[in-house]
């Protein structure tokens, strides 16, 4: 059986089958509510996996599932080298995010990531203490900053309501996935001009390492030509 | 791939080489307080060295070299002067590049003396080529203490000085700043309007965080000073830029920079001790006719060094990393001494890739 991981909550799974939906491809959840099992119509051979969307990159590079969907930013941050054990089969046009790098908006001084820069290591002077950023994408935000030339910032691990930990005085700035900005703004935070980290949307992917038999060789085929 | 025994044999070889040279063996701990560390490199080291924690100590790093941790012990317990010698396993984070080792034996040579220091550097050098010698490997050697005193000597405002010389290790942000701070790259139109702006924070929005409004305006009154510098001088640029163009064999190179020293008189002590180090790395019997130079060397993947680097590379095998790498760390141990200071320089050897060039 070919097994397609899916999000298995909320509007992200939603749209999701909607996707398939449009390809001929029925997703449909069985059972209760609270029970993750669903069943696959209008292809054979396949079956549908229903996970946490953070969990399915790590499904894909395990060779648990053949294909799976889930955002951009969570395969390049929790896969290293994700190219070698995943393939991009096609952005699906929703889920859009953009995992970004804000400051407060009263750092009139602070444009650009060099702002950034130097502001860190005057604030490490001043206060004695690296320059603190809140986020739960510390490899994509610590190569970034790297390539970037910054230095003297300190990641501290948020997973959740990170816009708060500037006003809460737990970080300096954030990045964070933001796709209307309109929490930054609620928290008084700005984008810095050059500080978009990555572009994501949801993406179907397939795991480079999922063993195939042959009737999973003929799903994978038959899958993609609808796609495609 | 050469056995992890033979790897091992042939580190306590190694280390009995030094030994036999009057080096003390010290041990350090596999675990080091991750917080020196971080200090030290800030957040890049947690892409290159493993991070652990338990509740009681916090975080601890896998130790992924043995300098930080010698130096501090020589700083707190160590008499002068001071040989030391080590050999035991480093662990380095690898995500890119899985043919890299992120476990294996250095065996290390480190000097702690203030006497002599152009004798210290050669002694280094020359001992880790000796140990090295049947190996078909290219050496190259570098100062970093050269592009550091011409940064301390630019006609230009202290802020931009300490700025660069915080850069000295990324070269990209260094290039970034000389260019700004040259004049090559205009403001941009929101930063001439911030500058301009009567009251600078209209419209800021709420203060909230822990910089606080004066640590900004500090901020705003620095960038106004550095707008109303005058650009570094053309001659000076030319001077940096083929100072780190220099790439010859070292008598060469010395020529060279000293051509370069009539546009930058501040590097002249520098070029002095390299002098003197050449001097003395002949007097070792080191070939250094043909000892390549790079001004640039070491500048991307060794942080603390601050005067003298070199490396041995195996040019059949492009592919691994360098068999031996060292340098001079004397702000290192001012960093860590707390007050007290000593020049010190080391290198270490990397027995596994000796024996799998052997086997080549």
């Amino acid at each position: 059986m070919l097994k397609l991981g899916v999000p298995s909550k909320g509007r992200l799974m939603e749209k999701t089958f909607a996707w398939f939906e449009k390809h001929g491809i029925r997703l449909s959840r069985t059972g209760s509510d609270r029970e993750y099992a669903g069943t696959v119509d209008g292809i054979d051979g396949v079956g549908l996996v229903l996970l946490s969307a953070g969990e399915i990159p790590r499904e894909l590079a395990a060779g648990r599932i053949h294909l799976g969907v889930t955002g951009t930013d969570l395969v390049h941050e929790k896969l290293a080298r994700w190219e070698s054990q995943v393939q991009e089969i096609e952005p699906l046009g929703f889920g859009h995010a953009d995992l970004v790098l804000a400051v407060p908006q009263c750092w009139v001084d602070v444009d650009t990531l060099e702002d950034l820069d130097a502001a860190a290591a005057a604030f490490r002077a001043r206060h004695g203490y690296r320059m603190r950023i809140a986020t739960k994408y510390h490899r994509l935000v610590r190569d970034f900053l790297r390539e970037a030339g910054v230095a003297d910032y300190a990641l501290v691990d948020s997973q959740g309501a990170t816009e708060g930990t500037v006003k809460n005085e737990t970080a300096e700035a954030v990045a964070d996935i933001t796709s209307t900005g309109d929490t930054l703004r609620a928290n008084h935070l700005k984008l810095l001009s050059d500080g978009l980290v990555l572009k994501s949307q949801a993406t179907l992917w397939r795991s480079r390492v999922a063993e195939c038999d042959d009737a999973e060789q003929q799903a994978m085929q038959e899958m993609l030509d609808r796609l495609g | 791939m050469p056995d992890r025994a033979d790897a091992l044999a042939r580190a306590a070889a190694l280390r009995k080489r030094f030994e036999d040279l009057g080096a003390q063996v010290v041990e350090t701990p596999i675990l080091q307080p991750a917080e020196v560390l971080l200090d030290l490199y800030g957040e890049d080291i947690r892409a290159r060295a493993y991070v652990t924690s338990d509740a009681l100590r916090g975080e601890q790093m896998l130790r992924p070299d043995f300098t930080v941790p010698v130096v501090q012990m020589h700083m707190t317990q160590g008499a002068e002067p001071a040989r030391y010698t080590y050999s035991g396993e480093v662990f380095r984070r690898q995500e890119l590049d899985e043919d890299r080792a992120n476990e294996y034996l250095q065996v290390g040579y480190e000097v702690f003396d203030r006497n002599d220091v152009a004798a210290a550097d050669a002694e280094v050098f020359a001992q880790i080529q000796e140990a090295l010698a049947g190996l078909q490997l290219r050496a190259a050697t570098g100062d970093i203490g050269i592009l550091m005193a011409a940064v301390r000597g630019l006609s230009t405002t202290e802020a931009r000085r300490a700025a660069l010389m915080r850069h000295i290790w990324r070269p990209r942000r260094f290039r970034s700043l000389l260019n700004r701070y040259a004049g090559r790259v205009a403001p941009s139109p929101r930063r001439q309007a911030l500058l301009a702006a009567g009251d600078p924070f209209e419209g800021a929005g709420p203060f909230n965080g822990v910089r606080d409004k004066a640590e900004i305006a500090a901020r705003i009154d620095a960038l106004r000073e550095d707008a109303a510098a005058a650009p570094i001088a053309a001659q000076e640029m030319a001077g940096i830029e083929a100072l780190l163009k220099v790439r010859e064999t070292l008598p060469f190179a010395l020529e060279q920079l000293r051509d370069i020293a009539v546009d930058l008189p501040s590097i002249t002590p520098a070029l002095d001790r390299l002098e003197a180090r050449t001097e003395a790395l002949a007097a070792r019997n080191v070939d250094v006719a043909n000892l390549d130079f790079e001004a640039s060397f070491g500048r991307t993947s060794m942080e603390y060094y601050d005067g003298f680097v070199f490396g041995f590379y195996a040019e059949q095998a492009p592919d691994l990393p360098p068999i031996a790498t060292g340098g001079r760390y004397d702000a290192l141990t001012r960093h860590l001494g707390r007050g007290a200071e000593i020049p010190a320089v080391g290198g270490v050897l990397r027995p596994g890739l000796i024996l799998q060039l052997e086997r080549m």
